[in-house]
């Protein structure tokens, strides 16, 4: 297959590099997220490092690595919410702004002040709010919607009370609530499970399941090494750059966690530990 | 605030009601409309401002806005049109309000410098420019008669019923906007990230926010004054907090503690002219603000302070039933806490509640339910407290709760919840099993004695 060097079509076809525009094989219109050639820096350190990374339809992915890997800012890249140096990030193989009534986000718990004056209705509410419309006032049609989300995620009870009364796990179980109003079909979300009770645990993991089970995609930051084999099917281990992606059976390896966590000794130890008991329980 | 003449004189009082019932003449009644109209809008516009945390932000917009009114009078003047018409004035105070918002940004996005130093360097930087703009022009041959230094502190008095009606108008369209962007901005504030993957614009809606903020500074300077107009946006809006836990009434509240101080403040000012109209309105304000900071029955300080103490003295009687349970059961595999149940006081106190008390350990503190026939101790001595049958088992519970949540935040202190009422809230009914048995045989195998489940 030599290529004659005169055609500048065959030169570029054979070239080594892919140039950074160039849309990989797997970019379709199927996968809900493709991310290509990502890269964000803050100030002049590189936090994401050329991602390539996909979530196909029906997914539930772990994005798994030490803290500072960059997992949240992935998801806040994905989402428009911080600058990307370069690269291309698609959902459906269509650009963010075409699409974002097919997304919905949850951010991390810590990174709103939940003393502020609302109650856990009027939260889940928000997520109602693109298709309510400007100056408009909450109907009651959308105030159902936001009951039933909260009756979703087992909080119908509690629709009244401000949210600085709601447990940790509780004022999870409301961010996921105002994401399922949303009835998008990708869902980002940035450690759920972070500081909730045993309940509310079992809870987002029934969630989750029954989202995959109604084909939607879901994508999320995950801290606790022991249950990323139950709770999820495919994983993305980052630190800076993709260490390895894929189904949890083939990339989430002992070597391939190791290789993410290096450098970070005290956290390998504890890598070690944490993925120790869960590889014997599972077995 | 000092009126001329005591408020137990009867023609004060009449002169009060005549002013209140707006009486008192056109022009005062005017002012005082305005003013009212002004407080409103300040409330709403001032809740949002504060959700958002831009309260300094506006008052070194307000500050910026005196080198405006002074620029705005020597253009007037340059181009022979009347330098004191209102309009011109404010105008040229929201162009430098605009001008220092963007003073700020710069100063926060160029440089590693905080927001608070923005908010200070812009402040201060922009008043002095405005303070020298404006000796210039009294030092100037037909300047003497400008009277733009009313602009710092305020000045009512001189309001004509022309200027009081700019003043509604600029508040009412304020008030109107805020009500209307209710939604959006409450989103705003509590979760722009969030905010922004829905679609909205939030760099819009922050500009629309300093708008809010421009326009009703620019219609509460001549009124309030540029020194004192921040505390319309800030007061009202802080002490309705106090009363609610929802945005939706902490607005309205804030409006109508802000029409309430713009509305008795100015009728006091119209009585006594040489209390300027700014402070008066001010020091309602504040009056109002004090009072719900202690008195409002959740969050006042009052309410807050008493229920501290109340929670210290229940962990303090929790801790001595404790120990009385470690006593009776003679158990020293754990070093003995120092005793709470020492000081005279805290005996009889502690006494009387445990003696009380008949609720069972679970329900944290609350609904009193299940009540027993008999109390958890008995005073059997001046010193002594022996603790009864029902007080020996609930002392059982609290230790076992205590030892299992102490082993709990140790060995997994990196998950642990932060809505946690240790030793009260038992185990069971937050943990899973296998992790209580983990905690259980954790403390077997150093030798703890953990009392059984209830």
């Amino acid at each position: 297959m030599t290529a004659p060097v005169t055609s500048p079509v065959t030169t570029q076809a054979t070239a080594p590099t892919r140039s950074r525009l160039d849309p990989l094989p797997e970019h379709s219109a199927d996968n809900p997220l493709s991310v290509h050639a990502l890269t964000v820096a803050y100030h002049r350190k590189p936090v994401l490092w050329s991602i390539d990374f996909n979530a196909p339809p029906g997914s539930l992915t772990a994005v798994v690595g030490p803290n500072g890997a960059g997992k949240s800012t992935l998801i806040k890249a994905c989402l428009g919410l911080l600058p990307k140096a370069t690269g291309i990030v698609e959902f459906w193989g269509r650009p963010l702004r075409k699409v974002r009534d097919r997304i919905a986000y949850v951010p991390q718990r810590e990174s709103v002040d939940w003393e502020f004056p609302v109650s856990a209705l009027d939260v889940v509410a928000m997520g109602r709010y693109r298709k309510i419309g400007w100056c408009l006032p909450v109907s009651k049609k959308h105030k159902q919607a936001a009951r039933d989300a909260l009756a979703q995620v087992g909080m119908a009870d509690l629709a009244g009370r401000q949210i600085a009364q709601l447990s940790g796990g509780q004022q999870q179980r409301v961010f996921l609530a105002r994401a399922l109003t949303q009835h998008a079909d990708l869902y980002f979300m940035d450690e759920p499970f972070a500081g909730v009770d045993a309940a509310t645990e079992r809870t987002i993991v029934e969630l989750l399941k029954d989202l995959r089970d109604q084909g939607k995609t879901v994508v999320c930051v995950h801290h606790d090494l022991t249950t990323v084999r139950s709770y999820f099917d495919r994983c993305l281990l980052l630190n800076t750059r993709v260490i390895a992606q894929g189904p949890v059976e083939d990339a989430f390896t002992d070597e391939n966690i190791r290789r993410t966590y290096a450098g970070k000794l005290t956290l390998l130890s504890e890598a070690a530990q944490m993925v120790g008991p869960a590889s014997s329980r599972s077995s | 605030m000092q009126p001329p003449t005591p408020p137990t004189d009867p023609t004060f009082l009449s002169d009060l009601w005549t002013v209140l019932t707006l009486r008192a003449g056109f022009n005062t009644t005017t002012v005082i409309v305005g003013v009212t109209l002004l407080g409103l809008a300040s409330g709403v516009v001032g809740s949002f401002a504060l959700l958002r945390k831009r309260s300094l932000t506006s008052d070194a917009i307000a500050h910026a806005m005196l080198p405006g009114v002074a620029t705005a009078y020597l253009a007037a003047v340059a181009l022979g049109v009347n330098g004191k018409s209102l309009p011109v004035l404010l105008l040229g105070a929201a162009v430098a309000g605009l001008l220092g918002a963007l003073m700020m940004h710069a100063i926060n996005r160029l440089t590693r410098l905080e927001e608070d130093a923005a908010i200070g360097i812009t402040l201060s930087v922009t008043f002095g420019l405005g303070v020298v703009l404006l000796s210039y022009i009294q030092r100037s041959p037909q300047g003497s008669a400008a009277g733009l230094h009313h602009f710092i502190f305020g000045q009512t008095a001189a309001m004509l019923p022309a200027d009081a009606k700019l003043m509604g108008a600029l508040a009412l369209t304020a008030l109107i906007l805020g009500v209307l962007l209710f939604k959006e901005l409450r989103l705003l504030a509590f979760n722009a990230n969030f905010a922004q993957t829905i679609g909205l614009p939030v760099q819009f809606l922050d500009l629309a926010l300093l708008a809010l903020i421009v326009l009703v500074t620019v219609a509460g300077i001549q009124a309030v004054g540029i020194i004192l107009v921040i505390a319309l946006l800030i007061i009202p809006p802080a002490a309705a907090r106090f009363w609610t836990d929802r945005s939706s009434r902490m607005v309205a509240l804030g409006a109508v503690i802000g029409a309430g101080s713009g509305y008795l403040g100015a009728a006091i000012s119209a009585l006594a002219p040489n209390t300027p109209a700014g402070a008066a309105i001010v020091l309602t304000a504040g009056a109002i603000f004090f009072a719900s900071m202690l008195l409002a029955p959740r969050r006042g300080a009052l309410a807050t302070t008493a229920r501290a103490a109340w929670h210290r003295f229940r962990i303090a009687t929790d801790h001595a039933l404790e120990n009385l349970y470690l006593a009776h059961t003679h158990d020293h595999t754990h070093p003995p806490r120092r005793q709470v149940i020492a000081r005279p006081v805290a005996f009889y106190l502690q006494a009387a509640r445990l003696a009380q008390r008949s609720s069972p350990v679970s329900d944290g503190g609350g609904g009193q339910s299940a009540a027993r026939p008999e109390g958890e101790v008995r005073v059997t001595s001046h010193t002594r407290l022996t603790p009864t049958k029902a007080g020996l088992a609930l002392g059982a519970q609290l230790r076992r709760n205590h030892l299992l949540w102490e082993e709990y935040l140790v060995t997994y202190a990196d998950i642990a919840r932060t809505h946690t009422d240790w030793p009260t809230d038992q185990v069971e009914h937050i943990l899973d099993d296998t992790i209580i048995h983990r905690l259980e045989s954790a403390l077997e195998k150093r030798g703890v004695r953990l009392p059984p489940p209830a």
